[in-house]
């Protein structure tokens, strides 16, 4: 069986969309939104990231396994963040000398 | 149907299948084939995921420790040249879907100009960077002994260049082994070598060049656009 094919349609609405995005993220830079700057920045390339792995990347109708490997992977990522942030977040807290 | 390929498998019986040109004697079917290859190439992709994760926890690290002297360091980087990289590598991620979608549908010449397309845009991404990091050596903004930065923290400005070349370099790095990789499987897609049925190594290959543009679409903003106003 081939594989599924998409309409051509897609990949350029999606590259659109990406297109869109840039610009988006660009503009947004030079508005002050004080500390949602990099909350905003991240969340567009989120959201651009997202269209590539479902689109480009044909996770979208392919067997359901790679999701699967990438949330796990994507887990794995979270945990390095997390222990990296709650062991440099709580250093002070105990108020030994030079930590 | 999976028991029949399994039989044809054995000795010169594939060869007279013509329907299994293609498909390896340990798969029942195409589409398990493609599936496999699909689920092994992400497997790698993850590994990738978590290589560049280091890179990125420490650039998030050291943001939030030195948040003015990062700031103070990316408005150093041209902007202009950054978004137009940006564009580049998407627009090459769009040509190299096309080159895909011409392997599915059996249209290899096609697959080869798109694919040719590719390695054009992504040529001159790498020309770009290269300006850019001529203009760093010029700027003595790399980190060294003839680090040079105006700012009121140099030693912490080192921590951010260092990082940019760190990241944007092993990005870089990415990009000639996915221009390697693409100019082989033109050559072989203007051979007529991928069939709807099996183009797994032409589709493997998109996958690893669309994560070279995922990698970038998150270095862009972080390291180009932080408190532009």
């Amino acid at each position: 069986m081939p594989a599924h094919v998409q309409p051509l349609k897609v990949y350029f609405g999606v590259f659109l969309a990406l297109m869109a995005f840039t610009a988006l993220t660009v503009f947004a830079a030079f508005v002050n939104l004080g500390p949602a700057n990099t909350f905003v920045a991240l969340a567009i390339a989120v959201a651009k990231a997202t269209l590539v792995i479902l689109y480009f990347m044909h996770v979208k109708g392919n067997t359901k396994l790679v999701p699967v490997v990438i949330l796990s992977g994507l887990f794995f990522l979270f945990i390095l963040f997390l222990l990296l942030a709650a062991d440099y977040g709580t250093r002070g807290w105990l108020g030994v000398p030079g930590r | 149907m999976a028991s029949d390929a399994h039989g044809a498998s054995l000795g010169s019986d594939a060869a007279a299948h013509g329907a299994a040109a293609g498909l390896a004697h340990h798969f029942d079917s195409y589409e398990q084939q493609r599936d496999s290859a699909a689920l092994g190439m992400w497997t790698f992709l993850v590994t990738e995921i978590l290589f560049f994760g280091g890179l990125f926890a420490a650039y998030g690290l050291y943001r939030s420790l030195y948040p003015e002297v990062f700031r103070a360091s990316s408005h150093t980087l041209s902007i202009q040249l950054g978004t137009f990289n940006t564009v580049v590598l998407i627009a090459s991620s769009l040509t190299m879907a096309l080159a895909v979608r011409g392997g599915q549908t059996g249209r290899g010449k096609l697959a080869a100009v798109f694919l040719a397309l590719t390695l054009v845009l992504g040529s001159t991404f790498l020309v770009v960077k290269g300006f850019e990091y001529h203009e760093k050596f010029v700027e003595h903004h790399v980190p060294g002994a003839s680090f040079h930065f105006e700012g009121p923290d140099a030693t912490h400005a080192q921590l951010f260049f260092s990082l940019y070349f760190l990241m944007t370099g092993l990005h870089a790095l990415h990009m000639v082994i996915g221009i390697v990789l693409v100019g082989y499987v033109a050559k072989r897609a203007w051979g007529g070598a991928y069939t709807p049925e099996n183009h797994n190594f032409l589709e493997g290959t998109g996958l690893y060049w669309h994560f070279v543009d995922l990698v970038w679409i998150f270095l862009f903003p972080l390291l180009y656009l932080i408190g532009r106003h």
